[in-house]
């Protein structure tokens, strides 16, 4: 189960900030600003953070989706960040996309069979009524009928485009998947069937998963561990059992403290934090935390945190944790 | 009784769509009381806002059309008032804030222009009056170096600050009903906080009534003192907060809170509703909730349940309830 089947090591993604006629450099937006994990194979890595804090960056960068600016990604121990187009195609198969938003992930000019079997296509699978057999196996998996194939995506609703998104994911037989924000759209109790659908799935077929969403309450579901990112770094990393019950960075504790819970009778002491995020034009020098912080103390605003393994498995970088 | 500050009764509104008729809003009645927070709760396309833009008559007609039913404010029927009238009421007696604060601020006008607006309008106040009295809104809902900023345009405020903004400016004549149309969807959670804070407080100093609509029973769990129950535009449940999560009684309350993810460290299976929102074009006879249903009777597909009555304040549309069907009339939860 430990195997590492992706690893990310000082991952930075910027953005060039230009401006006049000769499109002069001004400035980065750091999105994602050095950021190091695993994933292994078969668990469920949740990513959560508020908008703006590179999380989706972050998984595009992994999937090399985006160049990245400096750092490495290894898959099954090999450094695939220099890897070019026709390495990265026969890559394609292992790793795979989830889109937050499946009503335009989807061509609304072709058929959700052809969507599904493009990939196959691609990747090589030409005998026609081998591609149809799949499509139909493959739409069966994800709690839809084979006679779908022949429908057009704005015959669907959100949750069964959705499952279109993840059929279509599957269709190279994918190790890693990032899902980005894949429940977000939806209502709450087509939600649930999506959640459930890929975590069955994750147990069947041994998926990882890289799960992107700012809504603490759906990572808290599924993830196996928790990653909590600010302002492009990750800033608290544990199994989810000890971040949410032994949170140690004064983020994480706002977040999980902020989550509304639908229950009217608990009464909890809330920590509302002050502000809002900051640019990633200019991040705060030292923690980019300490403008928010409600523990903060003189250090922080000098001397950038480390993210530290202060137990075994629980990282976290933050100069007063606890 | 005479607590009721606004009273929905019947309300009936169909969209013309290329289509066919939508059946948006289908014949729901509820009341709001004086200093109460109201909380409108269900999924997208239930007909909430519907029904919150239609107290303001604020529906764009066409396609939006209100059937029927009655809407009483004070002494007027808020649907069949004259426009003079009702722009006496609307921003000055009951004010609205919406969902997504970029569009509904315009671009082209300072903040504290956009605030002061209305103070000109209702209360007749000059321009520098008015924009002290903008000033004192904004620092009211927690806009830190007001002073500099009341002369900023919307595109220079985060998400949250127009928010506040919207918020300000749904306050500036001292309403008595605030109508908040999921006014923290579009923001992130440490934000969402901050704003739910700012209602809460509301509330409690200016005791105004709120009908907030929302989606996440989460946020409704902290802040509602009452909870309508909306599904395919009809009303199937209302009850105090402790009513409804305590004691869920229709198949869809029971679903939707039952549905929920929660922070937890069990990383077990949810129990989903299972299908899909039915089209309002053609809904289903009886009940809208019955293809979902997992305890639906034989009348339910041809029969609309009406409202019954679970304990005390708490009402229920469902054929379960009915003192017909079950003896005791509450459906354990």
């Amino acid at each position: 189960m430990d195997r590492k089947l992706v690893e990310v090591k000082g991952l930075k993604k910027y953005y060039p900030v230009t401006a006049g006629l000769l499109s002069r450099h001004i400035a980065d937006v750091k999105a994602v600003d050095g950021v190091s994990f695993h994933i292994a194979e078969g668990e469920t890595l949740g990513l959560v953070g508020e908008s703006g804090c590179g999380k989706s960056t972050l998984g595009r960068t992994m999937l090399r989706l985006e160049e990245p600016t400096s750092g490495s990604i290894c898959y099954r121990g090999e450094d695939i960040t220099g890897w070019d187009r026709k390495e990265l195609k026969a890559l394609r198969k292992e790793m795979q996309m989830i889109f937050q938003d499946p009503q335009s992930s989807l061509d609304p000019r072709m058929t959700i069979g052809d969507s599904i079997g493009e990939a196959l296509l691609v990747h090589g699978m030409k005998n026609e009524r081998e591609r149809l057999e799949l499509v139909a196996q493959l739409l069966k998996q994800v709690g839809l009928e084979p006679e779908h194939a022949d429908r057009y995506p704005h015959e669907f609703s959100g949750g069964q485009k959705q499952r279109i998104g993840i059929a279509r994911a599957l269709a190279v037989n994918p190790k890693l998947i990032v899902a980005d924000e894949p429940v977000s759209a939806l209502d709450v109790s087509v939600q649930a069937q999506i959640l459930n659908l890929m975590m069955d799935l994750q147990h069947s077929l041994g998926l990882a998963f890289l799960f992107i969403a700012h809504d603490l309450a759906v990572i808290g579901h599924v993830s196996n561990r928790i990653a909590v990112m600010y302002l492009g770094q990750i800033v608290e990393m544990a199994d989810k059992a000890e971040l949410l019950c032994h949170p140690l960075h004064p983020y994480t504790e706002a977040l999980l403290s902020a989550v509304p819970v639908p229950d009217p009778h608990l009464e909890r002491k809330r920590i509302v934090l002050q502000g809002e995020v900051p640019s990633p034009l200019k991040p705060p020098p030292g923690c980019r935390f300490h403008t928010r912080c409600p523990r903060g103390s003189k250090g922080c605003s000098e001397a950038e945190p480390e993210l530290a393994e202060l137990k075994p498995g629980h990282f976290v970088a933050c100069h007063e944790p606890g | 009784m005479d607590n009721t500050i606004l009273k929905v009764k019947d309300l009936k509104v169909h969209f013309f769509t290329r289509h066919g008729v939508v059946k948006a809003v289908d014949g729901d009645s509820f009341d709001m009381r004086r200093g109460e927070s109201l909380c409108l709760v269900g999924e997208s396309g239930c007909g909430k806002t519907t029904v919150a833009l239609s107290v303001l008559r604020l529906l764009d007609s066409p396609p939006g059309k209100i059937m029927g039913g009655e809407i009483l404010y004070g002494g007027d029927d808020l649907l069949k008032c004259p426009d003079d009238r009702l722009r006496q009421i609307r921003g000055n007696k009951i004010a609205m804030i919406f969902q997504d604060p970029q569009s509904s601020l315009n671009p082209v006008f300072t903040v504290g222009d956009q605030i002061a607006e209305q103070l000109k309008l209702h209360l007749k106040l000059g321009h520098r009056e008015a924009m002290e009295k903008s000033l004192r809104l904004m620092e009211q809902v927690g806009i830190p170096r007001a002073a500099e900023r009341i002369n900023d345009y919307p595109h220079q405020f985060s998400g949250g600050m127009r928010q506040r903004v919207m918020i300000a400016a749904a306050l500036s004549c001292n309403p008595e009903i605030l109508i908040a149309d999921e006014p923290t969807t579009a923001l992130d959670t440490t934000v969402k906080a901050q704003i739910m804070d700012i209602f809460r407080d509301l509330k409690r100093e200016k005791n105004m009534s709120i009908l907030f609509i929302t989606h996440d029973m989460g946020t409704v769990a902290g802040f509602a003192d009452r909870i309508v129950v909306m599904y395919g535009g009809r009303i199937v449940e209302t009850g105090s907060a402790l009513d409804i999560f305590d004691h869920p009684t229709h198949p869809y309350t029971r679903g939707l809170l039952n549905c929920l993810p929660s922070v937890s460290a069990i990383r077990d299976r949810l129990t989903p509703i299972p299908g899909a929102i039915p089209s309002l074009i053609n809904p289903p006879k009886g009940c809208v909730f019955d293809p979902r249903c997992e305890c639906r009777l034989p009348l339910c597909a041809t029969v609309r349940p009406e409202e019954v009555v679970a304990s005390g304040d708490h009402t229920v549309a469902c054929h379960q309830c009915a003192p017909s069907v079950v003896g005791e009339g509450h459906k354990p939860s």
